[in-house]
């Protein structure tokens, strides 16, 4: 193998190449992005950034001499249109094509849009540092800002809104926020964070329309409500990047189909981070995972995959979001989860677990770090139910 | 030759990664919420651990130099 290209100037990206040079690979590495930066951190976009400006060699994974310093050749500004797996192609936006003998798709996922009709003023997204920044010109305080969807994206910008003095409402179409992603139990704490801060939050509700009004629109909602809006963001969710993909042979099902080893369906290929669809045995299903730290370690695995050292990729997924003074992290999996409990709950802190089949699969602590780590090894040592709810869990100090 | 790990105080956000990639070698400060440093010359068996520190801090403020 002497031609490794990357696809994808993201975190999972960055890794990957990183790995394959301290795996004493040293042939070519060609990391491509659709992004004109150089791979930069999304967590602070909609946080740091989106309060105080974040200058870009902060934001940045790694400084520009890195990519000299490691040989990997860059090409920005081109996002990749085409797999050719039987010649072993990538052919980008600009009518080029980049050779390989392997293969790291690390192409990430997008923010959804919602349909928009013909008038209806440009909803924002927040997914890119030009999104955060275009957003940061329009957080003015005494100003209404509107969030459609009360996801972790939605609930930070809130906070940070919050902090800049805007007005700021929620539309949220389940019950509760967070409650795809956490349950009712944990979405019932962070709508009264969010409720001591300031912030209304509509639930099981939906925008019936949004009309333009000067900068801003007037939205109608499905339970009869219409107000005005200076600044309407949308924060629905995200798809893996795989349409590029379609006809290569790389088999894909809301995200590329990984095994255990993070190979695909082809030989040379391998996926890693947001886009990456693969079988974690250690919760015995197949799931796709769109946080920090799996990006990170899958992209180092997909580059020891690629390069004949595969072995199977079990962590525990590890997520972390900061919304004013609450520190939340969260380990394991919630979503298939059939139990909650609520192990402690106040104003400033939070600990709930998840359980299915008679083991722990899951934490939510906020401002519980010990906690965190205490029940972090609990999900990975696979212990059973009843043994992490009966125990009290205060932890000195 | 050991390894040394460095905690950059003034880059430290509190994330507290540190502390779940290797709670041995890592706690946070209740007060600071800042994380503290253990062990600064941890034995050669956890190399892995402390790599996966470096590595997990959104902050990059830990590094890992040979002592």
């Amino acid at each position: 193998m002497r031609r490794i290209a990357v696809v994808g100037g993201s975190l999972a990206g960055v890794h990957a190449a990183e790995a394959l040079r301290e795996h004493g690979f040293d042939g070519d590495v060609t990391l491509i992005s659709a992004e004109n930066e150089l791979p930069y951190d999304r967590p602070p976009l909609s946080k740091e950034a989106l309060l105080n400006g974040m200058p870009m060699e902060r934001l940045s994974l790694r400084a520009p001499e890195w990519y000299e310093d490691n040989a990997v050749t860059t090409r920005l500004g081109n996002a990749a249109v085409r797999l050719d797996t039987a010649r072993r192609t990538v052919l980008l936006d600009d009518g080029t094509t980049v050779a390989y003998d392997g293969l790291v798709i690390a192409t990430g996922s997008r923010a959804r849009r919602l349909s928009s009709t013909e008038n209806a003023p440009p909803v924002q997204i927040l997914r890119s540092i030009e999104d955060s920044l275009r957003l940061r010109e329009r957080l003015r305080p005494g100003q209404h800002l509107v969030l459609i969807g009360a996801g972790f994206i939605g609930l930070e910008i809130a906070a940070t809104a919050r902090q800049l003095g805007l007005d700021v409402t929620i539309v949220e179409v389940g019950r509760v926020p967070l409650g795809r992603a956490l349950g009712d139990e944990v979405g019932a704490w962070f709508r009264a964070l969010h409720a001591r801060n300031g912030v209304e939050i509509v639930c099981t509700c939906t925008v019936e329309a949004i009309e333009r009004l000067g900068e801003g629109a007037v939205l109608t909602l499905s339970n009869g409500r219409v107000f005005n809006a200076d600044v309407v963001v949308a924060g629905i969710g995200a798809s893996p990047v795989t349409e590029w993909l379609d006809g290569s042979g790389v088999q894909t099902t809301d995200g590329v189909v990984c095994r255990s080893d993070l190979s695909t369906s082809v030989p040379g290929v391998a996926a890693a981070g947001d886009v990456a669809r693969w079988y974690n045995p250690l919760f015995d299903e197949e799931i796709r995972v769109e946080h920090w730290t799996n990006a990170v370690e899958q992209g180092r695995r997909a580059a020891h995959t690629l390069l004949g050292h595969g072995e199977a990729f079990s962590a525990v997924p590890y997520f972390w979001t900061d919304q004013y003074d609450a520190r939340m992290r969260f380990v394991g999996r919630a979503s298939a989860a059939s139990e909650v409990v609520v192990k402690e709950s106040g104003d400033d802190r939070l600990v709930a677990l998840y359980g299915r089949d008679d083991r722990i699969r899951g934490a939510v602590c906020v401002n519980a770090p010990r906690e965190l780590v205490r029940y972090r090894t609990a999900i990975r040592d696979q212990v059973r139910w009843g043994d992490v709810t009966e125990t009290p869990s205060a932890i000195g100090g | 030759m050991g390894m040394k790990l460095v905690l950059d105080l003034d880059a430290c956000q509190g994330y507290a990664n540190c502390l779940i990639e290797s709670p041995g070698l890592f706690d946070l400060d209740d007060r600071t919420d800042k994380a503290v440093l253990l062990d600064e010359t941890p034995a050669e068996d956890r190399r892995a651990e402390a790599e996966a520190a470096v590595r997990g801090c959104p902050a990059r403020a830990i590094s890992l130099e040979s002592s």
